[in-house]
Order: C-alpha cells, then structure tokens, then sequence
C-alpha cells in the first residue's frame, strides 16, 4: 500500500507579532514620564518612604552647593541664591497654594545649605514640603 | 503577442514581514530611555502664619538638638545613639500622642543625620514632626539657647 505524505514546512505564526510588539509600544508611551529634574545626586537614605505628588516643584542641592529649581513642568535652571529660589515659589504658589516643593539634597551638604532654601520657602508661603530619600535596605540598621 | 491569462494575477498585498522587526526596535527605544520616576521621600507641612498658634509654647514639645553623626541632646541630655532617642520618645509619646517633636540641627551637621532622625521619628510614628527654620529659630531663642 502506498501513502501519499503531505509535507508541509514547519513554520512559527508571527503574524500577532507586530500587534504585540505595538501593545508593549503604547504601554511605554503611556508610563513613561520624562523627569525635569536630571541632577545627578546621592540622596540620603529612610526606611519610611511616602509617594510625594508628581510634578510637584523640584529644588535640587548638589554637594558642592549648587542650586537647581524646576517648577515640575520646565527643565531645571542653575539658582544663584535661595532667595531667587523663594522669588521662584512664591510666583508658583499665587497659582497654587497646595503646591508641593521636594528638597532634592545630596545626602553630606550641610544641613545650612537646607536650612537656607526652607527658610526661602516659608518666608514666601510655601506650606507642603517633601525631603527627597532614597530607600535604605533593611539590612543597614 | 503574449497575454498573461487572468489566473495568473498575484495577490496584491502589503509587505508586513518587516513591521515586527521596527516594532521591537522601538519597544528597545522606549524601554532604555524611560526613566521610571517614582519621587519617594518624607513629607512635612509647614504651618500657616496663624498668631494664634504663637500662643503654643514651646516648652510642651520635645526638643532635639542635632550636634553631630552620633551627638544629641534631647531635651538637653546628652545621647550618643538613635535608639536611645527612639527610646526615649517613644515613652512620652505613648503618654501624650499628640506632643510635638522639635528637630534642630547645628549648620554644619550633614543633612543626612538630620534625615535620620527624622526618619526614626516616622518609624516610631510621631504626629507633628517640626523642622523650624533660622527665623522661627531666632523667634524662639530661649528654647533654642
């Protein structure tokens, strides 16, 4: 008896590739949130961490003194005192009063420098404050 | 004269074979320049200006003094370790959950104690934290002495 065998090539359907592929794309676009403030710094580290409100105002403090504000919406600018910085949030706040402004300083700044830019902040009305930390692992205590 | 017989017509058809590929180049794209910011941090609100709130005094709260990594006063004893603090709040706090706690840090101490401690008062969960600034410092120079 003779059979006829149907050989067909073995193949992979790839045809749902693309459309996959531009799921993942959407989902990408859709979560990521480009920051305004890119300075690179070595935060301080806290076991209790809360989610502080996206594009609250960023002040940034590098180690060697230098001062960085964003308004959360625009790029950071280079501040040349924090009394510029309370110019800066005391416009933001006329705007909106519940305005939170995260204090992103390098972990060994002295605390004059911090001290400072929150003296800035509330002299020009700004109520809610966030201090930027890093997580600290359970193991370091 | 040759004729192609209807039969013979090719399918048109978009090319797709090729969509999968640039589908994945932009996923990679996207994937190496995001930058998940998910700002974490400690949070704290600043009173308003309320002439009444003056009328509170200072002697109710519990005052930490910041001196150094390591070097504190609370309530002008000397203490050489967080856990002493912790300690040490956490019993009045028990008493009278509502008393506030006063953070005072010397200008040449670096900023990472300071969160630290307040760090260690979150864990231990006091309600009104307070970071007083150089003027509400100079408005309270008696407490501050």
């Amino acid at each position: 008896m003779r059979y006829r065998i149907n050989r067909i090539a073995p193949m992979v359907p790839t045809a749902s590739m693309a459309d996959i592929a531009f799921l993942l794309i959407i989902f990408f676009m859709l979560t990521t949130s480009f920051s305004p403030e890119r300075t690179n710094i070595a935060l301080p580290a806290s076991l209790i961490q809360t989610k502080v409100t996206d594009r609250a105002a960023i002040i940034a403090i590098q180690d060697t003194g230098k001062l960085w504000f964003s308004d959360g919406e625009q790029e950071s600018e280079l501040m040349s005192s924090p009394e510029e910085i309370g110019q800066r949030a005391a416009a933001i706040v006329q705007q909106a009063p519940v305005k939170e402004f995260l204090i992103k300083a390098d972990r060994n700044v002295s605390f004059q420098a911090v001290d400072n830019v929150l003296e800035a902040l509330r002299n020009n009305e700004v109520r809610n404050i966030g201090l930027l930390t890093r997580i600290r692992p359970r193991e370091d205590n | 004269m040759a004729f192609r017989k209807l039969g013979e017509r090719k399918p048109s058809e978009v090319p797709t074979s090729s969509m999968a590929d640039i589908a994945f180049l932009l996923i990679i794209f996207f994937m190496l320049t995001a930058v998940f910011t998910s700002n974490r941090g400690l949070q704290f609100q600043y009173p308003e200006d309320d002439p009444k709130e003056l009328d509170v005094q200072p002697e109710e709260a519990i005052h930490i003094k910041i001196e150094g990594e390591g070097q504190f006063q609370v309530d002008k004893n000397p203490i050489h370790s967080l856990e002493e603090i912790g300690g040490y709040i956490q019993g009045k706090i028990e008493k009278t959950p509502e008393k506030p706690v006063i953070i005072e840090s010397l200008p040449n101490v670096p900023y990472y104690v300071m969160i630290d401690v307040f760090d260690l008062l979150k864990q231990i969960e006091v309600k009104n934290i307070a970071i007083p600034t150089k003027s509400e410092r100079e408005r309270w120079k008696s407490f501050f002495r």
